[in-house]
């Protein structure tokens, strides 16, 4: 079973979706034993990351991916859901995340903002995630991003303005900063790529 | 690595049909939206766009219900725009499975929403679609309201950079001198949005041959959305974008 982590955060319908293509049991929760009980755990995220942090909070979110972790269990993070795996933030305010990887996020420097759309990206030879579409272009829509690569993890970057992380996978904990779900065959690959390995 | 020009297929829908547009003579059940996300998904478009100008609440509800089933089958970025006032409007659209809204005339007549949007959902899901024509106010643009018949008493420039300073995402320009010629965008009015805009604009109206959409983007579109030359398949996504890399531009494969 894969659970989306629901913490009041945007279009999990989508989410929902589009692993449901590589996973017969998809389910939307907050609840923290099937959260912790789910082979995969999927933590979505939009909007400001203050914000986030505080909803995930709320339901206790941070205890949730800390357990999963101990155990080895799977856990995504996508978009501002990756943004909160970093130590902090200075969208806005100067946040906390979780710290759960080193480094923090900050605004992309570019004189357009957000970066909307279809990007391509660099990945490393030994990433499983993204077999087979590595040179898919993915779909983005953010404006602030973690810049430096995590030692250890298969480091993924794209360019928008600078060089930024576009994913990072490390042992169970795998994050993107585009939209897998919105992302059309090569989400729909990656997602599955994701699937395939729990 | 860099971001690619985006070709957004723009839909307008009531009462859970395409209601305009559509060459009913080539497709079949041509009218259902979902079915025609779904062929523009696979003809290679960027995002969609589905404009709501249903009239009855009834109508709107289910315009709710399309955006649900096309968010189910379709995997690439949908914006909703047409009838949204209040930021529960766009809770409502994001949950059905809208990923941007796009706001026009209730931000004229209000334009805190602006903020009360961009505050909860964050600047990315906001898109100002701003229908301006050319008019002797200070930029040489100005903006309209009721599809272009009147003037909002806004100058077009000053309209977009305090949309911006309040929080909206992206610019939808829509020109209503070019809207329906098939003569090509208005560039100079591109240039001109372009240059005071720190967002992404996206150009709208006047598309009619394959070379306009690198045109608007020579003049410094981020994106281009179109509806009935591509609905009447007059020119196809696909040669949209061989015309864009044979000039330079990166777009998705």
């Amino acid at each position: 079973m894969i659970a989306i982590l629901d913490y009041g955060s945007g279009n999990l319908r989508s989410a929902q979706r589009a692993f449901e293509l590589a996973h017969p049991k998809v389910i939307v929760t907050s609840d923290p034993e099937l959260c912790i009980a789910a082979d995969g755990l999927v933590v979505p995220g939009v909007g400001a990351f203050a914000a986030c942090m505080n909803q995930l909070l709320a339901v206790g979110g941070d205890d949730i991916i800390s357990r999963r972790l101990e155990l080895g269990k799977a856990t995504f993070g996508i978009c501002v859901g990756m943004q909160i795996f970093f130590e902090r933030s200075d969208e806005k305010v100067k946040t906390a995340g979780l710290g759960i990887l080193p480094g923090e996020v900050s605004q992309i420097d570019a004189p357009i903002l957000p970066h909307i759309g279809w990007n391509t990206v660099s990945t490393p030879g030994e990433s499983k995630l993204f077999a087979g579409v590595e040179d898919s272009s993915f779909y983005f829509v953010h404006s602030y991003a973690a810049k430096n690569s995590v030692a250890g993890a298969a480091n993924t970057t794209t360019n928008y303005g600078e060089n930024f992380l576009a994913a990072v996978e490390l042992d169970a904990v795998t994050v993107t900063q585009f939209h897998p779900e919105k992302s059309g065959a090569a989400g729909a690959k990656l997602i599955s790529n994701w699937v395939g390995a729990l | 690595m860099s971001l690619a020009k985006r070709i957004i297929p723009c839909l307008d829908v009531a009462g859970g049909r395409v209601v305009k547009g559509v060459n009913f003579l080539n497709l079949k059940d041509a009218g259902d939206p979902v079915d025609l996300a779904k062929r523009y998904d696979q003809e290679g478009a960027d995002e969609l766009t589905f404009l709501d100008i249903s009239a009855s609440t009834e109508e709107r509800n289910t315009t709710l219900d399309i955006v649900s089933l096309t968010a189910e089958q379709v995997f690439i970025p949908l914006t909703v725009g047409g009838g949204i006032r209040t930021a529960s409007d766009v809770n409502d659209l994001l949950r059905a499975g809208a990923d941007k809204v796009s706001i026009n005339t209730a931000a004229i007549l209000r334009p805190d929403l602006i903020n009360e949007i961009s505050d909860r959902f964050g600047n990315q899901v906001l898109v100002l679609s701003v229908d301006a024509r050319r008019a002797p106010t200070k930029s040489g643009f100005e903006v309209t309201t009721h599809g272009g018949r009147e003037s909002a008493g806004l100058d077009a420039l000053e309209w977009v950079t305090s949309a911006i300073s309040r929080g909206v995402g992206e610019i939808l320009l829509n020109s209503m001198d070019a809207d329906g010629t098939k003569s090509g965008f208005d560039l100079e009015m591109i240039r001109a949005v372009r240059a005071i805009s720190s967002v992404p604009v996206i150009a709208s109206g006047g598309a009619g041959k394959i070379g306009d959409f690198g045109d608007a983007i020579t003049a410094g579109a981020d994106a281009v959305l179109a509806a009935s030359v591509f609905h009447f398949a007059q020119v196809s996504i696909k040669d949209v974008k061989s015309d864009l890399a044979a000039r330079g531009f990166s777009v998705r494969a």
